[in-house]
């Protein structure tokens, strides 16, 4: 038996509401199938699952709020032992006893999703203290709404959650499962909690190197002839896998710190994507140094507009192991980023800009970008930071061999 | 508490004039027929040979002319008591009312208070058609400057023009010649009452009925009646309607969650839509269902008698509303 926990989708997430589960229990499930859609600070998010097995049964129910590593469900793998603890275990243990659900899941028939459910204020209020799924209960008020006494007499019933739950709520009040995409304010508030994060607990170091662009927009102009306008290049796609690259060569920056360095097997990049209704998100583009620059612009092709609508997959939000942000075009000449912990870098490109520039005793003007490193000094030094930069630019000045 | 007696409405009002024409020689009663004719609807009668016809003043046919004679005598130290004969006649008053008595404490820069108290009759139910059963309270109640009372109960008639009498600001009594023959117990020692809140009647857990004036009875009625029904219904008598004290009623409504607003003025733009709409603002989480009234239907009062009931919420219509609101 195989527990499914709330996932941490960045480290500014203390908790999500699940929204909507994608699959029943009894169904078969693979790795990459969407379970559920779980609403956080930063949107509605589709979670993957990465276990194979069965469905065995729900532990959390729709529009429930719950902290991370909580358990939503539970997936038969054909092992009797339950593996992941770091949860009560009296929750876990009964259904190995009795596998299939105890209590008649759902008797009344379930609100349809979408459909508003009427319910007084106060109602509400209480069915929230007491964690009750108003979808299920039949109103007894005004119109057919729900009201204060329905919700006392579910309460009697038990229509209520364990202790367990209710100890949990109570650590997270605010519950609201209404929009896919999320208000400003909590979008502001969950890049606060992140940055002050980073501020507060990583020390910084910046390096900074400018770096010669003219053969890697030259490859790009290049590359670009022959292609149709969907499929062009831009050369921001060129950045990144240079990036790639050059974490492979200086693999302690690919890395988390969490009480000592831990290097990552896969390079997945994070990309910062601002939004036009305020704050950022960055979504990963997955093992960035096996894909080819074609594949890369793909993927962000796909990724960004999913990212502003608010419609990211849980590993694109949870698996980046490195960030770059990256100021595009008509904005600033350098960017100075910090950190999104537990990463240990952030790489900056300003815009790329026609500069004067010698090289061999020649001044020229060529397309010259500023490049910035944001390092944790914890882990590693600016050696390191430097060597990573070298080959960043070595990287550039190749782009053929990208 | 001592003793109780048995007195009417018109009574009470009529001692409370007399009370306070005995304690201050300052005060004086003007308003048409107050005088000989003891009161349009013998409120007065007797009094004029009481106190004489300096202090008991028959005034001509010109609501404007007197009403702003009795301002004039507050702002120059008097007490006096204008008695607009009805509401109906008020609208001729209006223009010294809201334009000077309201106005002038502001526009003298804090230098002139006006301390004058206006009396009217008001309200529907003796069949004198659209002209003459107006249940303008609303109007009144919405101009800042003023103190605008409303005489629910037989206590309150007896104590609330003694307390007007000390206000620096002018006061508007509406009291309801409906109810001037009605009789009811009041404590012997009855005097003069507080004019700054509202006041819970009977108390209740299942539903707060908010209401004012002839409104009053007619809810505590209701009120005793679903026990029955085995509502426990709370009534809460706003009395004051400017300015309006908010507490009392909020806070019945945070205890029952539900609340019935009583009146018989028309719906539209009424002292309903004010008290509901603070309740919305300030104790929307606290409902378990929709904040609704029962109120004058919105015609010219007809004259028929069947006609004139159809027209204000009657105990019967109360009961009904309270049951469909609790038990749909």
């Amino acid at each position: 038996m195989i527990k499914f926990q709330m996932p941490n989708l960045g480290a500014d997430m203390e908790a999500g509401t699940l929204v909507e589960w994608r699959k029943q229990p009894g169904e078969l499930l693979h790795r990459g199938d969407i379970i559920a859609d779980v609403e956080t600070q930063k949107g509605l998010i589709e979670i993957e699952v990465f276990d194979e097995g069965t469905l065995e049964k729900f532990l959390v129910k729709e529009g429930e709020k719950v902290p991370v590593g909580t358990v939503l469900a539970l997936i038969n793998d054909g092992k009797a032992e339950v593996s992941e603890s770091a949860v009560p275990e009296e929750e876990a243990a009964k259904p190995e006893i009795h596998p299939i659900e105890e209590r008649p899941e759902t008797p009344q028939k379930k609100t349809k999703k979408g459909e508003r459910i009427k319910i007084s204020p106060l109602a509400r209020i209480i069915a929230e203290e007491n964690h009750v799924d108003i979808s299920l209960l039949k109103g007894t008020g005004p119109e057919g709404s729900i009201v204060k006494k329905d919700i006392e007499k579910a309460i009697s019933e038990g229509v209520q959650q364990t202790q367990e739950t209710q100890k949990k709520t109570d650590e997270v009040k605010e519950v609201s499962a209404k929009s896919a995409a999320p208000n400003a304010n909590a979008m502001r508030m969950a890049v606060a909690a992140a940055m002050s994060k980073s501020n507060r607990e990583i020390p910084h170091y910046y390096l900074e190197k400018r770096v010669d662009m003219s053969k890697a927009m030259d490859w790009v102009k290049e590359a670009n002839k022959e292609r149709p306008i969907q499929k062009r290049l831009l050369p921001v796609a060129l950045l990144i896998k240079a990036v790639a690259k050059a974490l492979d060569d200086v693999p302690d920056l690919n890395a988390t710190w969490e009480n000592g360095i831990l290097r990552k097997n896969e390079i997945n990049i994070g990309f910062v994507v601002s939004l036009r209704s305020g704050g950022i998100v960055v979504p990963a583009i997955l093992q960035t140094d096996s894909k080819t620059v074609d594949e890369i612009m793909e993927n962000l092709n796909d990724i960004i507009p999913r990212a502003r609508a608010f419609k990211l997959k849980s590993s694109e939000l949870s698996q980046s192991t490195f960030t770059i942000t990256s100021i595009g075009e008509g904005g600033a000449d350098k960017v100075f980023g910090l950190i999104y912990p537990p990463q240990v870098g952030i790489v900056g490109f300003g815009e790329i800009s026609e500069q004067p520039f010698a090289d061999e005793g020649m001044l020229g003007i060529r397309p010259v970008v500023d490049v910035t490193l944001a390092a944790d000094h914890r882990a590693t030094d600016g050696i390191i930071g430097s060597k990573f930069l070298a080959s960043l630019n070595r990287h550039l000045q190749n782009p053929e061999e990208l | 508490m001592s003793d109780t007696i048995k007195i009417t409405y018109r009574e009470a009002i009529k001692q409370a004039i007399r009370e306070v024409m005995q304690k201050d020689e300052r005060v004086f009663l003007m308003g048409e027929d107050v005088g000989n004719y003891g009161g349009a609807f013998a409120v007065s009668k007797g009094l004029l040979k009481e106190f004489g016809a300096d202090r008991i003043m028959d005034v001509p046919l010109s609501e404007s002319g007197f009403t702003g004679a009795g301002i004039g005598a507050s702002l120059a130290g008097m007490k006096p008591i204008v008695e607009v004969m009805t509401v109906n006649f008020s609208l001729l008053a209006m223009d010294q009312i809201f334009n000077n008595a309201a106005t002038l404490l502001h526009m003298s820069g804090g230098q002139l208070n006006v301390p004058v108290v206006i009396r009217m009759g008001c309200g529907i139910g003796r069949q004198l058609a659209a002209q003459h059963s107006h249940s303008w309270e609303p109007f009144f109640a919405h101009v800042p400057g003023l103190i605008v009372l409303s005489v629910g109960t037989h206590e309150d008639a007896r104590g609330m023009l003694l307390s007007a009498m000390e206000s620096p600001d002018p006061v508007v009594i509406f009291e309801y010649t409906f109810m001037l023959n009605l009789e009811k117990e009041i404590p012997s020692n009855s005097g003069a009452v507080e004019i700054k809140k509202a006041k819970v009647l009977r108390e209740g857990k299942d539903i707060s009925l908010i209401t004012y004036g002839a409104g009053v009875y007619k809810c505590l009625e209701a009120a005793e009646a679903l026990k029955e029904e085995g509502i426990d219904a709370e009534v809460v008598d706003l009395r004051v309607l400017r300015p309006m004290d908010e507490e009392t009623f909020l806070a019945s409504v945070k205890k029952t969650h539900r609340a019935l607003v009583v009146e018989e003025a028309w719906k539209s733009i009424s002292i309903s839509s004010e008290v509901i709409s603070r309740i919305m603002e300030k104790a929307f989480f606290d409902l378990d269902g929709p904040v609704e009234r029962l109120c004058g239907v919105e015609v010219p009062i007809p004259y028929p008698k069947d006609l004139e009931d159809a027209s204000i919420p009657q105990v019967s219509d109360i009961l009904e509303k309270v049951k469909k609101m609790l038990k749909p």
